[in-house]
């Protein structure tokens, strides 16, 4: 109690701040070290060279990863909840046999397969989050329980066979491509072979946009007294983030322009940046975990917050889980296997706190994004699945640990 | 009496302040020394360097203990030496009994197996000395607080103590377990065990200390001899200047009843059976502060949150009219709009999320004030909580700190300014000056008497009688549930209020 209380406060809050921005910029320092390391990887150790970064590669990328993004947008709100969900990977399966059995066996239409699916996923969330919510029992027991239920009940569904194959709009939503405005036009005036103006047209936008917001998020800061991060590191971030955003889109733009895939994560990432940032019940979430007590006297319904955070995540997992199994073709009964797992990591990697009440969408993406570079890296140069695994977990390791080594100093 | 030890020059660098500046403490042996200081004074720093929590090398200055030169490397260290330090927090594990905790990581033992028929008996044997019956096997999350400070001194006795250091001793105690704590600490000084208290309660402090040391910023401000031992030398010589008032005038504007409370009875949560709030009823005037007296564990707090949404017991009935109407208070949200506020007696485990900003803490029980159909408004949330941070004079470098690092009277000034942004008509404070400063202390005594000002009705819990006694127009005094007697200000005084205790006591008895 009787501490140095306000001055010492300072001191730390500083050194906080600085830790803050550290812990973005080193992320993202590490998510550009990775990619730079394959690059040279690939070039190097293979008997023939492969180009990391070519279009295709790139396009496999967002291709291979989306759902373990996607997913890890709604475990983050759970873990900022202050709890867990263990059930994701195997929701996703049972989730993607669901909607193979409405498509291939009950023949129903995509435009309905789709919706039933995702209120497939939200009411198992909301069973698993009403014993966690409700009646207080611990989340990693009812999701444990849940990983087991529904592995056993997608194999059930499936009868332990794959179904599929899936009508040509169902696989459009993880194999398909946002058809190319311009046609023609643009590869005529540019003589190149092919190339996509929509995408090119896209992500030049889209960094000029992330540049505005965040010249209005330091002028907002400054605004508020809070001081912003030095003008160097702003810019420097800022332009190493719009030239690979730039370089991402002249490739794909190469090859057949923008993933649909793309197109749902990032609709999908702004809208939850946004809804943990600026609504009452973003907000709320993270009162919740960082202290549920506080928030329930503050006149916050915490155990109603807590049932929506978990209906929410098995309705994205049910979202992960069709595009897994479109991207196959077939529901299998492995699929998602082990995705708990990579979805965890992305949010631990990307900064959350075990004991709930932080993390960032943007660390979550960028946390995903790490993992999933490595993924793809490493089966490109033939690392075998047991040091992929070794690898992987050291990273989260290391990652965490710079985390608590960055609190503590 | 010879000096046992002799802190001299001690200066401690955090980076960017000074917490220290060569503070010297002289204690002699055999006495009881308190030292005081507002938060912040550099009390718990200091007690952080004599037991080696700040090792050897990362402060200047010299300590000498029984004229030897100390040269501490860690909390092992000191302790080796007898010097051992009881903190606020006590450092119990709930689930393991007393005689396992008595002796954690000092079992008795032969090689790795514990002897528990000796560790028996050194156990009650210790448990005599501090004057305990309790079983050796009872599990310590079965003693009331009172009791588990006992059991910290038992385990401090355990370890051949030389210099005991008790950091806030009775701060979570109710008055008799104090006194029990007092008297035992005049009995272990009879006993040659030399003390050190660090204390807010200058009652306490003038009951038991030889001798007193005031720090104040970081530095000694003067050592009193018991002769010159008074409640306002002590408050002058902490806050620098003199207190001619420890209550603020005020004159009371009260207008009619806002608030009433009747027949209100609350069932333990999970105790069947167990009545704990018995046919309460109360009233509180636009303008008026109205404190409620009693002992602790008497059902103050429970009366408070059972009203405040429900947020304790079950079984709840009773009516609550607020304005002469009917009020629903069946949530905390419902409450909200109701017009009440409820600041909590624990302001860090009930009051604030800890690691999140100021202005978020502020906002938080009305975020709808700085939203917009959902959406969050953050220039106005920022407006909002700049304005309460100029009102209350909340002392920060600014409202996006962390609500973790700011001190106790100024966490209490967040935790006010949230319930302030409610616009509530009723507030409810339950120990609003625990664990706080003097000046601090008269700073939220002010804030009250503006709110009533205002209009507001204030309702005022509070363990400590001279602040009810200073600070309340109308005490109502409760025991055992139920509320026993209303005494206006002219005829309030602590004998008057221990009366109805003792006379309903009787009766039940």
């Amino acid at each position: 109690m009787s501490d140095s209380g306000v001055s010492t406060g300072i001191g730390t809050d500083v050194r906080a701040r600085l830790g803050g921005h550290l812990r973005e910029n080193g992320m993202l320092l590490a998510l550009v070290a990775i990619v730079v390391l394959f690059v040279v990887l690939c070039r190097t150790v293979p008997p023939q060279p492969i180009d990391f970064l070519s279009a295709q590669n790139i396009t496999n990328l967002f291709l291979q990863n989306s759902y373990v993004i996607i997913m890890a947008l709604g475990m983050l709100l759970v873990i900022v909840s202050g709890h867990i969900d263990l059930s994701v990977g195997s929701v996703a399966a049972f989730t993607g046999a669901v909607a193979a059995a409405l498509t291939v066996k009950a023949g129903l239409p995509v435009w309905l397969v789709i919706p039933a699916t995702l209120a497939v996923g939200g009411l198992i969330g909301a069973a698993q989050g009403y014993w966690v919510a409700f009646w207080r029992i611990p989340s990693f027991i009812v999701t444990l329980a849940g990983m087991l239920v529904f592995r056993g009940l997608t194999l059930w569904l499936l009868g332990g066979q794959n179904i599929g194959p899936f009508p040509k709009t169902f696989q459009g939503m993880a194999n398909g491509f946002v058809p190319d405005l311009f046609g023609d036009l643009d590869q005529a005036a540019l003589g190149l072979e092919r190339l996509n103006g929509t995408a090119v047209l896209v992500v030049v936008a889209a960094a000029m946009v992330l540049i505005w917001l965040g010249l209005r998020a330091r002028a907002r800061d400054t605004e508020f007294g809070i001081t912003p991060e030095p003008a160097g590191l702003f810019w420097a971030r800022n332009i190493v983030v719009s030239a690979a955003l730039v370089f991402v889109g002249w490739k794909l733009a190469q090859f057949r322009g923008l993933p649909n895939v793309l197109v749902i994560l990032v609709i999908l990432t702004v809208l939850y940046a946004f809804v943990t940032e600026n609504t009452t019940a973003g907000r709320r979430i993270y009162a919740t975990g960082g202290n549920e007590k506080a928030a329930k006297l503050s006149g916050i319904r915490t155990n109603r917050l807590v049932f929506w955070c978990f209906v929410n995540m098995g309705a994205l997992a049910a979202l992960a889980g069709m595009i897994v199994t479109a991207r196959l073709n077939s529901a299998t009964p492995k699929a998602g296997t082990g995705f708990e797992l990579d979805v965890i990591a992305a949010v631990f990697i990307g900064g959350a706190s075990m004991a709930g009440g932080s993390g960032k969408i943007v660390g979550v993406v960028v946390g995903a994004l790490i993992m999933g570079v490595m993924n793809n890296g490493m089966s490109i140069l033939g690392i075998g699945i047991d040091y992929q695994q070794v690898i992987k977990g050291l990273v989260l390791l290391a990652a965490v640990i710079f985390d608590v080594y960055n609190k503590n100093k | 009496m010879p000096v046992l030890l002799e802190m001299r020059e001690i200066s401690k660098v955090f980076p960017g302040v000074r917490a220290l500046d060569r503070v010297d403490l002289s204690v002699e042996q055999g006495e009881i020394h308190a030292i005081c200081g507002e938060n912040g004074a550099g009390k718990s720093t200091l007690m952080k360097v004599l037991s080696g929590v700040y090792p050897q090398g990362s402060y200047d200055g010299e300590i000498r203990f029984d004229g030897e030169v100390l040269h501490l490397k860690g909390i092992r260290d000191s302790e080796a030496r007898g010097i051992i330090i009881i903190h606020q927090e006590l450092a119990l594990v709930p689930l393991l009994s007393i005689a396992e905790n008595l002796f954690l990581g000092n079992e008795v033992a032969r090689g790795q197996v514990i002897n528990w028929p000796e560790t028996f008996q050194r156990t009650e044997r210790l448990l005599a000395k501090v004057g305990l019956k309790d079983a050796p096997t009872t599990k310590v999350e079965k003693l009331g607080v009172g009791k588990q400070q006992l059991i910290e001194i038992a385990k401090a006795l355990a370890k051949d103590v030389r210099l005991l250091i008790l950091d806030e001793p009775t701060a979570a105690l109710q008055e008799n377990d104090s006194q029990k704590l007092l008297d035992l600490m005049l009995e272990l000084k009879a006993q040659g065990v030399t003390q050190i208290i660090i204390s807010h309660k200058l009652n306490e402090i003038s009951r038991v200390a030889d001798r007193i040391t005031v720090i104040r910023d970081g530095a000694t401000v003067s050592t009193l001899n018991r002769a010159e031992i008074t409640e306002d030398r002590i408050i002058r010589d902490m806050v620098g200047r003199d207190m001619a008032h420890r209550y603020p005038d005020r004159e009371p504007k009260i207008g009619e009843v806002l608030m009433e409370v009747r027949d209100w009875n609350v069932w333990h949560p999970d105790q069947a059976g167990r009545q704990v709030i018995k046919r309460a009823g109360f009233t509180v005037r636009k303008g008026e502060i109205v404190g409620i007296a009693g002992l602790m564990g008497t059902g103050r707090t429970e009366l408070a949150m059972s009203l405040f949404g429900r947020s304790y017991g079950r079984n709840i009935s009773g009516e609550v009219l607020i304005g002469g109407k009917p009020a629903d208070t069946s949530t905390v949200a419902r409450a909200i709009d109701a017009g009440l506020a409820y600041v909590t007696e624990d302001r860090k485990a009930l009051g604030l999320v800890l690691e999140e900003p100021i202005s978020r803490n502020i906002t938080l029980a009305n975020l709808a004030g700085v939203a917009m159909r959902g959406i969050l408004d953050k220039r106005r949330e920022t407006r909002v909580a700049e304005s309460y941070r100029k009102q209350m004079s909340i002392r920060t470098p600014g409202v996006h700190q962390k609500a973790v690092n700011l001190s106790g009277g100024n966490q209490q000034k967040v935790v006010l300014s949230k319930w302030l942004f409610t616009d509530p008509q009723v507030l409810i404070l339950d120990e609003p000056t625990r664990g706080i400063d003097v000046g601090a202390k008269f700073e939220i005594y002010n804030i009250m008497n503006q709110l009533a000002e205002m209009g507001k009705a204030v309702v005022m819990i509070s363990s400590e009688m001279p602040e009810l006694l200073g600070m309340c127009d109308r005490i109502y005094v409760m025991n055992e549930g139920r509320i026993v007697g209303e005494l206006p200000r002219g005829k309030a005084s602590q004998e008057a209020i221990m009366a109805l205790i003792l006379k309903d006591s009787g009766k039940a008895a």
